[in-house]
């Protein structure tokens, strides 16, 4: 790493001595080596399928400072991948969970807690106090948002993605070397490629995508080896396969090509073609709540959400909603595996008191895409199809 | 004849088929006998206007077609033809 100061008044104790005894005796590393780690400071977007394994291995190496940007909740959806957070976990912030999880790993880190959404107002504050940016977010917005932060920055980031049962890794930023968008100059529009919450993920996945990405930081950070720059690596998990590909820097790239056109950051849930303001709630609604008209109002925009109906059988048989599902709400518990976190979820029941029980069961459980339908069915009666029937 | 491997999220398009043998004689030829036998891929591979989309690059071999002759790259017949969609997930 070019950025990187010689360590100077930087030492290791007795006891991280005999923690890192491994990395002292062995030539690519020992005490130069260890003494860089201990200096550097890196950035993890995201603690989640990709940043667990890269927290709890980055801080296991003894890299001196790590910060977490993370403004999530952890829910049981997370623990099939995210071994950074535990099952009593859910609930918690995954800034909190994450870092106590490193923190016992290694005592000998600092570890920053930043929780907040990345976004074009904060994003050059945070990264530039960082050596090495490692980019572990899940959608197209964030992603073009920290290229451009880093590249503005003049900071490497190493980059992780997953969809299923594959990956992708490379080095962005790296002096000389090619960045996002010299690889792909611009996002799918939305729908057309589904994330991970959509299409699934194997949940091994991002273990192995994750410490290539913790691989290549502390490479950089010691300066050792080759780094995976100019070069996009595949890894197809189910044919066991990894192949890399040619990844050149574009003289025409728009950030870091030779007749810039960006100098600041810009509005990226624009540039991936995705509307980022709700209208605001009608009045004497909360946040946690949605009127019948605005339900109405969605589902002839086509959004797409999951409408539960936490009625009995016997009620649903007698009127519902298009396109609900029926979990009554004691069954609501053991059948939450059936709904998926990441979809907003709209319940609804008679008259609004059942829902309310299960959303609040359900952010309990970490989902935090849910509203009651205010007045439930009866208010649909009411105010939007008067031929179901009251009863 | 040339192989093309079809990234995990098109394969819903392709009879969910990980790699295909086309025949065509260019990148261009091989894409276009691709998407004739599956039509469903078209949309996600091409714009309206017949471009190639940005967020989908195609190898042949280890290199970018765009560093090559785009459409127009020759083929031979032991080469294989990968196509890279951008992907996005991390959690």
């Amino acid at each position: 790493m070019t950025t990187l100061a010689a360590p100077v008044d930087v030492q290791l104790s007795k006891e991280e001595i005999l923690r890192y005894s491994r990395h002292l005796i062995m030539p690519e590393v020992g005490m130069d080596g260890q003494l860089k780690l201990k200096q550097a400071k890196v950035l993890l977007i995201g603690t989640g399928g990709l940043g667990a394994p890269l927290g709890m291995y980055l801080a296991a190496a003894g890299i001196g400072r790590i910060g977490l940007v993370d403004f999530d909740v952890v829910d049981y959806t997370n623990l099939q991948r995210q071994v950074i957070h535990g099952t009593s976990d859910v609930g918690r912030k995954k800034l909190d969970s994450a870092a106590d999880t490193m923190r016992e790993i290694n005592p000998h880190i600092d570890i920053d807690k930043h929780e907040v959404a990345l976004s074009s107002e904060n994003a050059l504050g945070i990264l530039k106090d960082y050596d090495i940016i490692i980019d572990g977010t899940d959608n197209f917005p964030t992603r073009y948002l920290v290229n451009d932060a880093c590249i503005l920055l003049g900071k490497v980031n190493v980059y992780g993605s997953i969809f299923r049962f594959e990956g992708q890794s490379t080095v962005f930023g790296y002096p000389g070397g090619p960045c996002y968008r010299c690889l792909y100059p611009e996002p799918p529009p939305p729908g057309l490629v589904p994330s991970c919450a959509e299409g699934g993920v194997l949940g091994i996945l991002p273990g192995v995508v994750g410490l290539i990405q913790a691989t290549e930081a502390v490479k950089l950070i010691l300066g050792k080896g080759e780094p995976l720059v100019g070069r996009l690596l595949l890894y197809d998990a189910l044919n066991m396969r990894f192949r890399e590909l040619k990844l050149r820097k574009n003289p025409d790239c728009p950030i870091c090509g030779d007749h810039r056109s960006i100098h600041e950051l810009i509005d990226y849930h624009q540039f991936c073609g995705i509307p980022q303001h709700e209208p605001a709630p009608e009045a004497g609604v909360s946040e946690n709540e949605i009127e019948v008209t605005a339900l109405k109002a969605k589902m002839d925009r086509g959004d797409k959400f999951v409408l539960v109906d936490v009625r009995e059988p016997h009620e649903y048989q007698i009127c519902k909603m298009p396109g609900s599902i029926l979990i009554p709400l004691g069954e609501v518990p053991k059948r939450i595996h059936e709904l998926n976190s990441a979809d907003e979820i709209m319940v609804h029941c008679k008259s609004g008191m059942r829902s309310a029980k299960a959303c609040e069961f359900l952010r309990q459980s970490g989902f935090k895409k849910v509203k009651n339908v205010k007045g439930g069915i009866l208010a649909w009666s009411d105010k939007v199809d008067p031929s179901v029937p009251k009863y | 004849m040339a192989k093309v491997l079809i990234p995990t999220p098109l394969r819903q398009y392709a009879d969910k088929k990980d790699s295909v043998d086309v025949t065509g004689a260019t990148v261009g030829e091989v894409l276009s006998s691709l998407t004739t036998q599956y039509p469903d891929l078209k949309k996600n591979l091409y714009t309206d206007e017949g471009k190639l989309r940005s967020f989908v690059n195609v190898y042949v071999n280890d290199e970018d077609i765009r560093y090559l002759s785009k459409d127009a790259t020759a083929l031979k017949d032991a080469d294989t033809v990968t196509i890279v969609p951008s992907i996005a997930g991390g959690f």
